[in-house]
């Protein structure tokens, strides 16, 4: 169960090596956390961030194998999930970035990381969902992007599946209302990790372990989109309504 | 004597399978259920027969609710079935026998009611919380304490024999004398035990509606515990209020209410007139939550000091309606909404009498903190009873509301409760909604005894709430 002041006791992460999720996980762990479930695609490496938290003191640490892309085996792993018993928190953590002009170049790029970031997301947000419906409670946290607020030159391809996922997660909020279970949909910045390692730093990047912060509160709170960092969410607010021709020209 | 049974809402078998949201008072953690409302006790067995044979989701059980008076979430129970108890509130029995009385009821009964109806025929309660808006079922199964514990001990000390349906949907009628392994796991058994559908209370008898009380100024900790120390004993009821957010020569300073009920022939004035009489419902309600921020500590630290300098230094045998003494805050309906939409939470704790270290060490923390806290209730407890999860036992025992949004507000209990635990002492958990499942045997020591009655009284689980599942109970 979630507590009166947001700490899970047990959490689900698909995308198990995800470095925001494992963020959030090392907050969580420091509270009430027992039971964590990684799925990811590599058993191994997930098998390592497993036994950080068992050294943590989480006492359960389960690892699964799956595929964000592979939609045919998403209902059979949350099956496997539940039968563990109930999830407070379940974490979509997967994505990729991709490179925006590789895709330009060969569309099959861009729908094999669409199957991940949008259809995977649909496929496994639909399922959480339902299975949080079922249980009365408990909390299903969309990484979003802020690429998917308002499309950009430079990675729109990534920034229209995001859109898609965000869409899922408003919608699943409003079906959700009521039922005991809520929705947080998150729109992080540029955060500097593995997924965006190399590329040039903008202004207002942030950190997984600040996005991790950002998470706990909200959980905490009860609201339904947050941004990190917080200040993004009036950044966007003007970014969204900027005209197109001046838009195109920002450095951003 | 008794009263027709009044029934408010749908009964079990017309229910539908829609869910609803539920909280204690302290309006955090929000979980949807099933809710039945039966108003009999045919209709009970009738939901614990549907949970059991597979109705929907029965792996995830039944919980049974009074008047959700608990702050935390003691009574609700996600995803599972609710069974309201309120309908369930008739009155079936009154015996007098030379000065003694015994008061049979059905256990949705609130004491509300009940006191409505025997103080103008001279009888009391014998043990009230500081809210007349709980249930006998609710006040059997948190085993409730009052201002008259360190000399009438808790709520279930009084109770002859209840009625539980437990989990095999078997009714057995327990008592202190039959079954006190089944009587003492059910009484502080938060509802795990089984339904009590019934109970036989023994009342005490008051010569009028009115109590005689005094109140004294204590100017700070060690002045308050000395004395409450020195003279609790002299009154039957005693009660300290203390501003925690006090600090040097007056941290811990406070407000003792002591009294007794007035005799018939102490009434004076215009209670004389009125020697008999009895509340209605809530005078004001609040509109809703309100905005956050409206209780900041600017605000509630004014609040303590006017509500300090207003009481009296001292003053003795002043005649006070009883509500106005057990119960200040029932005039105002739903005034948890003061706390805004994040809600709030109870910290209830007691340490022995002889770790008063560890008390001043708590007030020490939650001040230095600045919780933004009303007055905090300290009160000295008498001997425990036998039940392995009742909270009372002899020692100090502090409550105070804090806003469950208070920055950093985890870590500190999270210490206070180490402290507490540490000191032999424990949570209150009709209070909980936070603690760490962790620390519950050390401060239950007793637990592993009361698991296995219970195995026994519902060896399939059937009674799951959000707080057995979140402590493990
Ligand atoms: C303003 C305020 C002041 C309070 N002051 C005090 C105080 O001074 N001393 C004190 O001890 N407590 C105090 N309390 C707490 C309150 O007395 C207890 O939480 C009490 O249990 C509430 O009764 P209820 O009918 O509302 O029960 P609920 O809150 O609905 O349920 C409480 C527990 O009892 C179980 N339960 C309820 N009915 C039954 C039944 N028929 N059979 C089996 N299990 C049942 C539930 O499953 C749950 O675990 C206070 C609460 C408030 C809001
Ligand atoms: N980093 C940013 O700037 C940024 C900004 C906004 C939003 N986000 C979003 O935040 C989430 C977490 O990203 P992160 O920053 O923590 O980066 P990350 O460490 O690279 O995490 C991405 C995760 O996605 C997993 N993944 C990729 N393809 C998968 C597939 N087909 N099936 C299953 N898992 C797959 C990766 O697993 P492997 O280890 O197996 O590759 C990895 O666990 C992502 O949804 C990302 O889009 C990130």
């Amino acid at each position: 169960m979630i507590d009166a002041l947001g700490a899970p006791q047990s959490v689900l992460v698909l995308g198990g090596t995800s470095e925001i999720a494992t963020a959030v996980l090392d907050r969580f762990s420091a509270q009430r956390l027992r039971r964590v479930v990684l799925a990811g695609r590599d058993p191994a490496a997930l098998q390592v961030i497993a036994q950080r938290f068992r050294s943590n003191g989480v006492a359960a640490v389960a690892v699964e194998t799956f595929d964000a892309a592979d939609t045919d085996t998403h209902e059979s792993l949350l099956d496997r999930v539940w039968a563990g018993g109930d999830i407070d928190v379940a974490l979509l953590a997967f994505g990729v970035l991709g490179d925006q002009r590789a895709a330009e170049a060969d569309p099959g790029l861009a729908v094999d990381w669409a199957r991940v970031n949008y259809l995977g997301g649909l496929s496994l947000g639909l399922g959480c969902a339902r299975r949080l419906r079922e249980q009365g409670h408990g909390v299903l946290v969309l990484l979003s992007s802020v690429a998917g607020e308002r499309a950009r030159r430079s990675n729109f391809v990534y920034g229209s599946a995001k859109a898609g996922l965000d869409a899922l997660g408003q919608g699943l909020a409003d079906a959700l209302h009521g039922s005991g279970a809520r929705v947080l949909v998150v729109r992080p910045g540029f955060v500097k990790d593995r997924m965006t390692r190399g590329l040039p730093i903008p202004p207002l990047s942030t950190t997984p372990a600040q996005v991790a912060e950002v998470v706990t509160a909200a959980i905490a709170s009860g609201r339904g989109t947050v941004w990190a960092p917080p200040a993004l969410r009036w950044v966007m607010l003007v970014l969204r309504h900027v005209p197109r021709a001046l838009f195109r020209r920002l450095p951003i | 004597m008794s009263e027709p049974p009044v029934s408010r809402g749908p009964a079990a078998s017309d229910a539908g399978l829609t869910r609803s949201l539920l909280t204690g008072w302290g309006r955090t953690a929000a979980t949807a259920a099933r809710v039945l409302r039966p108003s009999t006790v045919e209709q009970v067995r009738d939901a614990l027969q549907m949970v059991r044979a597979g109705g929907p989701a029965p792996s995830r059980g039944v919980a049974v609710r009074g008047l959700g008076r608990s702050y935390g979430d003691a009574a609700q129970s996600a995803g599972g079935t609710v069974v309201d108890l309120t309908g369930l509130d008739a009155v079936r029995d009154l015996q007098v026998r030379e000065g003694d009385a015994l008061l049979t009821c059905a256990a949705g009964a609130s004491l509300h009611d009940l006191l409505r109806l025997l103080v103008p025929q001279g009888w009391f309660v014998p043990v009230t919380p500081g809210t007349r808006y709980v249930t006998v079922g609710g006040a059997i199964a948190a085993d409730v304490h009052g201002k008259n514990h360190h000399r009438d001990g808790s709520f279930a000390s009084h109770v002859e024999s209840l009625s539980l349906l437990d989990g095999r949907g078997e009714a057995h009628l327990i008592g202190p004398q039959s079954d006190p392994e089944a009587f003492w796991a059910t009484a502080g058994g938060m509802g795990l035990t089984g339904v009590i559908v019934e109970a036989t209370l023994r009342l005490l008898p008051v010569q009028s509606s009115w109590m005689l009380v005094d109140t004294e100024r204590a100017a700070n900790l060690d002045d308050l515990l000395d004395r409450l120390s020195s003279r609790d004993h002299l009154y039957r009821y005693s009660v300290a209020w203390i501003d925690c957010l006090a600090t040097g020569r007056s941290a811990g300073r406070g407000v003792i209410t002591r009294g007794e009920h007035a005799p018939a022939d102490a009434l004076h004035g215009r209670a004389t007139a009125r020697a008999w009489a009895v509340p209605s419902g809530p005078l004001v309600s609040l509109p809703g939550p309100l905005p956050a921020g409206l209780l900041n500590r600017a605000s509630v630290a004014a609040f303590n000091e006017a509500w300090f300098r207003k009481a009296p230094r001292h003053r003795a045998g002043e005649l006070q309606p009883f509500p106005r003494f057990f119960h200040p805050l029932d005039g105002v309906g739903d005034w948890n909404a003061v706390y805004g939409r994040r809600g709030f939470l109870q910290y209830q704790f007691v340490v022995p009498i002889q770790r008063e270290d560890t008390l001043r060490e708590v007030l020490a923390r939650l001040r230095g903190a600045r919780v933004p806290s009303f007055l905090a209730v300290l009160k000295r407890f008498g001997p425990a009873d036998p039940g392995p999860l009742s909270f009372p036992r002899p020692g100090w025992t502090l409550a105070l509301d804090i806003p469950a949004g208070l920055p950093g507000l985890a870590g500190l209990l999270d210490e206070c409760d180490l402290l507490v635990a540490e000191a032999g002492g424990a949570v209150y958990l009709a209070k909980d909604s936070r603690m760490r499942p962790e620390l519950l045997s050390m401060m239950y020591p007793r637990l592993e005894e009361w698991k296995g009655t219970r195995d026994r009284l519902d060896p399939d689980r059937i009674f799951r709430t959000d707080l057995s599942r979140r402590l493990n109970l």
